[in-house]
């Protein structure tokens, strides 16, 4: 959602974030709502900066959010407080579910289809049930026991006040003024928003946590509205465009999927089918495939040679970072391009990542700073003599002596002009890039090796329009961005819409969701800097059209008219015959609210005037996901990897489909293991990021060193002050940090025991200004399956008062073998041989 | 340094309170006083983004006549922040102007003990060079029957200040090697 949208929500529930201490100035609109009378709650397991500012704060356990959001959802059912004709027009909920469909109350923790020899689900049976035409089945009136609403209820049925305070160690009373706030602001005349990041989601359930928000928010009837929907707050500046024109293993700009050999994907053809839905906006996805290929290998790229298809790589499974790290470390990938992130620091497993860099031929580091990736031979311990890494540190220009697009969270590119050249040899990202690929195609020329076409063929012409910036030798980003927009091949005129770009070999586009952004040779439409306090349309520009608010169709009602007065955003005007308002519709132009569907109808033909949800081959929001997600299509609450007590729902403990790494160098935390009897959570503090803010001297004198945070009670048990030192150790290793006692992190009533839990701020590491032990040495890898996103958030450890043992280099050299000894040159970590 | 006040009577009289204690009589400034002006005045003011999270708070850069950085500040147009800026982005002056920075290229040969300079042109060709070298020698056209035309013997992390276009262009070269482990801070 569009953040400043914030403002106009009568509640908003932020969970899964320290929404005031690390999206400082974004919170302002959430403070702005509060002073319009909008009710504010904070779920966390810290009382922070974010809980001081809200109506009411609920501490929970780590780990436990689907238990608390799917108390919130049952209360709903069950008070039949959700938005029947929102619900009943906008979503599936009466759709009916396949008879062979079984939930995980049905089998304890699993749904239909699990394969335990796979470890897989088939999930043939998570399917919508459909007529003789291949019609979906619905009851309207939402009665029947295999409509989604029903299904859902009955999947949600446990999760009751009782159950929440059981698991969660959220007293019941809480969770029902809770849901009961957010039904009272919610509706034709109110609406409530959630906000959340990245406390959900590096979660081996990460995706299900956000996908019961959706599903919440679905039943309120708070999506596509003002005031509405499901804020993602993403934690760095261009981490939205790094999604959208994909540097993901799994993805190729605009959220075409990569081609992969474990589907069928050989042929341009056979890809197309596989990534073309026939109904919804996705059936136009052969236009933005051709014209990708057009513009990565140009004139190359004919109708004769399917675009040049087959150039692209093929993925054979997970090659995101986890697993290519697990790689590295068993020698099978031999170079490595880091550019601006610091794994050796920021990630998990500290000791195998650097223990992976050892075992590179090569490795290049792009960064404005010495880190602790690119030294990682000369960190504690290692001895430099034996790494044979090459390793080349690149120096980086920083934000303000490049110019370029960064995508914030709400999906708006904005343009940021240079104000400086770069100092020494510094050079832009775009630079490095550039005259690589110059000498790459310049070490393969006249190669006739058919494996060398790709990079001869590719386009690659960015020469900068200024002559002060082409002696230099600096690439147009401009230029970059245009192509990226998209053009007519034959007068390379700039297409204005994706809704121009032809799969016929035409057009060229390098990421059809940006098309729009530089829709004519002298437009950069990220440059535009002309706001106003509402939807603020002329300041940069949102992708896709410009929209601020997606699937804002559903903010009237099914006839066309807003929901209420109060919450005006997009309606139809019968007298113009188009859909106007405050937003840009999402949503065709002219066609009226009363327009049928078309049953034999291709893309949005086969959507009926009141289906706003596009993307979805359907037209309307799901609650139930028919068979794209991998562990369920219903949230289903599962224990983290680590946790001190087992599942009070389902014999099942932790996800049957969590992504692990069960070796030597990865040991877990046994669950309720006496040993580490705390629940550890990881965060980041306002002044801090990584390498970015610890060698800036203001910042480091406001936040000059990592600690632990530590609850008084647990404190007093442990005879711990402020200031002293402590040791936190799991399974993998031990890291000291200063404690902070504060009243801050309660101790919880879990499951008819107390739990404590502890923090850490994941931003410290051994170099500069501001320094701290690395919080990634005492994470062990583990992922969700969906993202492959890791576990950070939830884990368990033993706390100690006093600093971390050290054993001196001769002893280790006497008593300690090798493989017993961590590449930080100590002897493994207490309590690994048990894991 | 000359300096006028009004003192328009005794104390604890009302033209003392209003002066003294509400300051709402006016102090007149000094000569000197009203010479000062802000350092950024005239400065060129340029319009960024803020590296940091991912609210997207708009920027103004002062750059002085010779190219010098004066200051960042936020930007009072942008509908974001308004002006507003938290700790780090108040501190981007920090990041850019700053004595740690290494800004020259540096290289450790294999089993070295030391970091060493290297011309820019020299590590530019000896990068490409083993890129070339690693992709060639684990380059793969067909897995389990399937042609794949990818390497696994490379793989890229980008970061998350990392451009729209940066992305662009490293998922360009990047495919066109054969590369699939492309990853970026996007992921976590």
């Amino acid at each position: 959602m569009w953040l400043p949208d914030l403002r106009n929500a009568d509640c908003i529930l932020i969970q899964g974030s320290n929404f005031a201490e690390a999206h400082p100035v974004g919170f302002r609109f959430v403070m702005e709502a509060k002073e319009r009378g909008a009710t504010i709650i904070h779920v966390d397991p810290r009382f922070t900066r974010t809980s001081a500012m809200a109506d009411i704060h609920v501490p929970i356990r780590s780990g436990t959010d689907v238990v608390f959001l799917g108390g919130l959802i049952r209360w709903i059912i069950e008070h039949d407080r959700f938005f029947r004709e929102y619900v009943t027009a906008y979503t599936d909920a009466s759709n009916l579910v396949r008879e062979d469909f079984r939930d995980t109350e049905d089998l304890d923790g699993f749904f239909s289809g699990f394969d335990p020899e796979r470890g897989s689900y088939d999930t043939s049976s998570w399917q919508y049930e459909r007529d003789a035409e291949g019609r979906i089945v619905r009851d309207e009136s939402l009665q029947h026991p295999r409509c989604v609403l029903r299904l859902l209820q009955r999947h949600f049925s446990r999760y009751t006040p009782e159950m929440v305070e059981r698991v969660c160690g959220v007293p019941a009373r809480l969770l029902e003024r809770v849901a009961r706030t957010l039904a009272e602001n919610s509706g034709r005349e109110r609406t409530s928003a959630v906000a959340y990041a990245v406390g959900w989601t590096q979660h081996t359930i990460g995706v299900q946590v956000v996908r019961a928000a959706a599903i919440l928010q679905l039943l309120l009837g708070n999506v596509g509205r003002p005031g509405g929907g499901v804020m993602a707050l993403r934690g760095h500046a261009n981490i939205q465009g790094a999604t959208d024109i994909a540097t993901l293993y799994d993805l190729l700009p605009g959220y075409l999927p990569m081609p992969s050999a474990l589907k069928d994907h050989q042929t341009l053809a056979s890809y197309l089918r596989s990534v073309t839905q026939p109904t919804g906006w996705w059936a136009n996805a052969p236009a933005y495939v051709v014209s990708l290929l057009k513009a990565f290998f140009g004139d190359a790229a004919r109708p004769e040679n399917d675009f040049c298809f087959s150039y692209l790589p093929q993925i054979i499974g997970d090659h995101s970072t986890l697993p290519t790290t697990v790689a590295m470390k068993d020698g099978l990938v031999r170079g490595y391009v880091v550019i601006g992130q610091n794994p050796a620091a920021s990630g998990q497993n500290a000791e195998l990542v650097c223990a992976a860099l050892e075992r590179l031929d090569w490795l290049v580091n792009i960064d404005a700073y010495e880190n602790e990736t690119c030294s990682f031979w000369k960190r504690e311990g290692a001895d430099p003599s034996r790494i044979g890494t090459e390793v080349f540190f690149l120096p980086a220009a920083t934000i303000l002596e490049k110019e370029g697009t960064m995508t914030q969270t709400s999906r708006v590119l904005q343009w940021h002009d240079k104000a400086l050249d770069p100092p020494g040899e510094a050079k832009s990202d775009l630079w490095y890039l550039y005259h690589l690929g110059k000498r790459l195609k310049a070490l393969y020329a006249g190669s006739d090796d058919p494996k060398d076409r790709p990079i001869l063929d590719l386009t690659w012409e960015y020469e900068h329009e200024d002559p002060h910036e082409r002696a230099r030798g600096e690439p147009s980003a401009l230029r970059v961005l245009q192509e990226i927009n998209g053009f007519r091949v034959a007068d390379r005129t700039q297409v204005a819409s994706f809704t121009e770009l032809r799969d016929d070999g035409s057009t060229a586009c390098g990421g059809w969701i940006y098309s729009g952004v530089c829709p004519d040779a002298q437009t950069n439409r990220a440059r535009n800097r002309n706001a106003d306090d509402d939807t603020a349309l002329g300041w940069g520009w949102a992708w896709p059209a410009n929209r601020r608010t997606l699937y804002n169709r559903a903010s009237a009602a099914p006839d066309g008219t807003p929901w209420s007065e109060r919450k005006r955003y997009v309606w139809w005007d019968a007298s113009e015959g188009r859909w106007v308002g405050r937003d840009v519709p999402d949503f065709p132009a002219t066609k009226p609210p009363s327009a049928p569907a078309d049953p034999q109808g291709r893309g949005l033909d086969a959507h009926s005037g009141s289906d706003p949800f596009i993307m979805l081959p359907e037209g309307r929001g799901r609650i139930f996901v028919p068979g794209a997600l991998l562990d369920g299509p219903f949230p289903t609450h599962y224990e983290a990897l680590e946790s001190p007590v087992g599942n009070a729902l389902y014999s099942q403990r932790s996800s049957p489909m969590l992504r692990e790494w069960r070796r030597d160098d990865n040991p877990y935390n046994p669950p309720g293991d006496p040993r580490f009897p705390y629940v550890l959570t990881t965060y980041r503090i306002t002044e801090m990021s990584g390498i970015m803010t610890r060698y800036v001297p203001w910042l480091a004198e406001l936040q000059p060193e990592g600690f632990c945070e530590i609850g008084e009670e647990l404190a007093r048990e442990k005879g711990i002050r402020s200031g002293d030192w402590v040791t936190i150790a799991t399974a993998l290793g031990e890291i000291e940090a200063r404690a902070l006692v504060t009243p801050r992190l309660v101790p919880l009533s879990v499951e008819g025991r107390i739990v404590h839990q502890i923090g850490i701020p994941y931003n410290y590491g051994p170099l500069g200004f501001a320094r701290g032990t690395t919080s990634g040495v005492l994470i062990p890898l583990a992922m969700d399956p969906n993202v492959s996103i890791h576990e950070a958030k939830t884990l368990t450890c033993d706390l100690r008062p006093g600093r971390a043992s050290r054993v001196s280099p001769d002893v280790i050299e006497r008593d300690v073998a090798p493989q017993q000894r961590s590449p930080f040159g100590q002897p493994r970590a207490h309590g690994r041989e048990h894991a | 340094m000359a300096r006028t006040t009004i003192d328009l009577t005794s104390a604890a009289s009302l033209p003392h309170l209003l002066t003294r204690r509400a300051g709402l009589l006016p102090n007149l400034p000094s000569a000197r006083t009203e010479r000062l002006h802000a350092r950024t005045d005239g400065a060129r003011a340029v319009a960024g983004v803020c590296p940091y999270c991912a609210v997207g708070c708009g920027t103004l850069a002062y750059v002085s006549d010779d190219g010098r950085l004066l200051d960042v500040e936020g930007n009072p147009e942008s509908p974001i922040n308004r002006g507003k800026l938290c700790p780090k982005g108040a501190a981007i002056f920090g990041l850019t102007v700053n004595d740690a920075r290494w800004t020259t290229v540096r290289y450790r040969a294999p089993y070295g003990t030391r970091w060493e300079e290297r011309p820019l042109a020299w590590a530019m060709e000896r990068i490409a060079q083993r890129i070339r070298e690693t992709r060639d020698a684990t380059f793969v056209r067909e897995w389990n029957g399937k042609r794949v035309n990818h390497t696994l013997g490379i793989a890229s992390l980008g970061g998350a200040t990392f451009g729209v276009e940066e992305n662009y262009l490293l998922g360009k070269l990047m495919h066109a090697l054969g590369v699939v482990s492309i990853e970026n801070q996007a992921r976590i």
